[in-house]
């Protein structure tokens, strides 16, 4: 177990290492770091100041060692537009993007676990193909768009929800949170529903197949002939079995919706990180775009680890496995 | 090592060609059909659209401000043009603004899949054939990539070499060679170990034969499934860059800028600038979708009645 965790542990590092220099050669090779790095409104003299500052005339290696050393210690350069840390403007949104992942998540598992269990146990009636062809949609229907038809009907048509920003916020822990406060909540209903509609219907498609694959078998035999509930067999024993792979998908999925928030970002003016890096790459604000990619990179290293060590705890096979 | 006396079998009578078969078993979902049929339909808009619209949307000499944001089924007050489904701020007919948008949609999305089926199969079957550190060093590329959402690694391409048509494309290649390659790789595992392969490693043919004349064909029955739900794939994930504002440039609109353009009217109660181009988005990749549901149903041998 510990040689496991120790070898997952170098690879998840190796990966992070081998994204900080696919990003150092999109910015400094592909791009000209010198437009990137320096502000456009500074003149010649400045400008070699800058590039003997940045180190600019060194070897490509010790700029890359440069680059590297400086994310160590959280240095990954200020904001031309905001003049601030990069880093400190992403911590900033962090939150807002978060919440928004999370309730999708919420909304994802509350409302397709249901429908997956309808669907399943009664895969052949009219509810059940409803649900079915409706997931289809759910897959393929461009997130955006869905999100402009959300727009239209709520909060221009009938104009119940708000359609934009974060609404009023209450501070916790040093952060400000939306779901603290009813407005703010009202605020996120729409683009946490749109985000999470992929993942409804994911999710709805793996309860779906978790209870067809696991209502033949013995187990569940066993337990009605032992006289045990209908609904109890279903919702203790059968719903056990289901939600292991639900939990690695969801999990996995967690760094997609933090991913997929950009465009629920932009349609709805949720000022979380995926609309600070599309801001960001209109105006060319590059050290933000650098810190974003880092720190996106790092967070889906860091879910793909834990989604790998919950297995492991959740799948008593898995640990059995890595044990010989 | 067992299951070979069905291929050995001789050639079905000639009325029963495999694509002849295909074409029947394929016929069974209506659905499927009307789907096959309107995806024939948008091709061919897209492609006679310079020819069919009813105006050139991005001929200046024909466009007239006085006609911007006037609502479907209204005329021109200066041409007396007919626009079926209104006009958007600079006063082009919708309808031939969703045509052409089509066309940039509809070339970047097969173009980009094209050109990573190509790629991505390739690289499938060498590492299918080669094995060893070839194999394991393509697989491991192929897996860091798949653990990365789509949308990001071509927000990261983009964000480096900034919007255009052609760096558009070249983001979803980067995204989409890996499940080709993945496909590709597990056909040719299966296909290398059929007997008609022994068969030709023993007439001593070339590798390269080997792998692209005889194995190739029989590894294509998937490789055109997952072709066909990319093409659907890679039309959404260019509208949705496009929409961004990181994708086609604004000379060059496809459905995503289209409805983006029309995303800030829409408060104001006038949907159609962004909700027709939307339909004409939807309905292409909900057919391109289902034919591919109903090939994958066809084609996948487990499946076999």
């Amino acid at each position: 177990m510990t040689t496991w965790m120790l070898r997952r542990l170098i690879q998840a590092a190796f990966v992070m290492l081998v994204m900080t220099v696919i990003v150092f050669i999109g910015v400094n090779v592909i791009g000209d770091p010198v437009e990137i790095l320096i502000s456009p409104e500074a003149d010649q003299a400045e400008r070699a100041r800058a590039v003997a500052a940045l180190g600019l005339d060194k070897p490509l290696w010790e700029q890359y060692w440069r680059f590297l050393s400086g994310a160590l210690q959280g240095d990954l350069g200020r904001s031309f537009v905001f003049n601030e840390p990069a880093l400190k403007l992403i911590a900033q949104r962090m939150p807002a993007t978060l919440e928004l992942a999370i309730t999708a998540v919420l909304l994802s598992v509350i409302i397709g676990i249901p429908l997956g269990l309808y669907a399943g146990l009664k895969p052949n009636s009219i509810g059940g193909r409803i649900i079915m062809g409706g997931s289809i949609l759910g897959f393929s229907l461009p997130t955006f768009w869905v999100g402009l038809m959300l727009i239209m009907v709520f909060a221009v048509q009938l104009g119940w929800l708000p359609s934009t920003g974060r609404g009023p916020t209450r501070e916790l822990f040093g952060v400000h949170w939306s779901f603290l406060t009813w407005d703010g909540l009202r605020h996120m209903a729409l683009p946490a529903l749109n985000l999470a509609l992929g993942n409804i219907a994911l999710v709805l498609r793996l309860t779906r197949a978790g209870v067809r694959e696991n209502l033949p078998m013995d187990y569940v035999k066993f337990a009605r002939a032992k006289g045990i509930s209908p609904n109890r067999v279903v919702f203790v024993h059968v719903l056990k079995n289901i939600l292991i792979p639900i939990v690695t998908v969801v999990g996995l999925e967690i760094g997609g919706l933090i991913a997929f928030a950009v465009v629920t970002e932009s349609v709805f003016a949720w000022p979380g990180m995926g609309k600070l890096i599309i801001d960001s790459i209109n105006v060319l604000d590059r050290p933000v775009i650098v810190a974003y990619l880092m720190m996106i990179v790092l967070l889906f290293v860091v879910i793909n680890l834990i989604v790998d060590l919950l297995y492991t705890v959740l799948d008593p096979r898995v640990r059995l496995e890595t044990k010989e | 090592m067992s299951a070979t006396s069905q291929e050995a079998a001789p050639m079905p009578p000639k009325q029963e060609t495999p694509f002849r078969r295909f074409i029947s078993e394929y016929s069974e979902s209506p659905v499927a059909v009307v789907s096959f049929i309107v995806v024939v339909l948008i091709v061919a808009i897209a492609l006679l659209a310079p020819w069919i619209s009813p105006q050139d949307p991005y001929d200046l000499a024909q466009l007239d401000i006085m006609d911007g944001r006037q609502p479907p089924g209204s005329r021109s007050m200066e041409t007396g043009l007919f626009f079926w489904l209104g006009t958007d701020d600079q006063g082009r007919d919708m309808l031939s603004g969703i045509m052409y948008g089509l066309r940039i949609s509809l070339g970047v999305g097969v173009g980009s899949a094209v050109i990573a089926c190509i790629i991505g199969s390739a690289l499938g079957l060498i590492a299918a054939f080669a094995g060893g550190k070839v194999d394991t060093g393509i697989m491991r590329l192929v897996d860091l990539q798949l653990s990365f959402p789509a949308i990001l690694v071509a927000l990261m391409i983009l964000a480096f070499l900034g919007k255009g048509v052609m760096n558009v494309m070249l983001a979803l290649v980067i995204v989409e060679w890996a499940r080709f390659a993945r496909t590709a790789r597990s056909a040719a595992l299966v296909e290398a170990r059929r007997e008609y392969m022994e068969a030709a490693k023993c007439l001593a043919l070339p590798q390269w034969r080997l792998v692209f004349r005889h194995m190739l064909p029989n590894c294509m029955p998937p490789i055109i499934v997952i072709f066909t739900i990319l093409v659907a794939r890679s039309i959404t994930l260019e509208a949705t860059l496009s929409f961004l504002g990181l994708g086609v440039p604004i000379t060059e609109p496809s459905l995503g800028l289209l409805i983006a353009n029309g995303y800030q009217y829409m408060l104001s109660g006038k949907y159609w600038i962004s909700f027709y181009p939307g339909i004409a988005l939807l309905v292409t990749i909900m057919a391109i979708n289902l034919v591919g549901d109903q090939m994958r149903d066809v084609l996948n041998p487990r499946l076999k009645r």
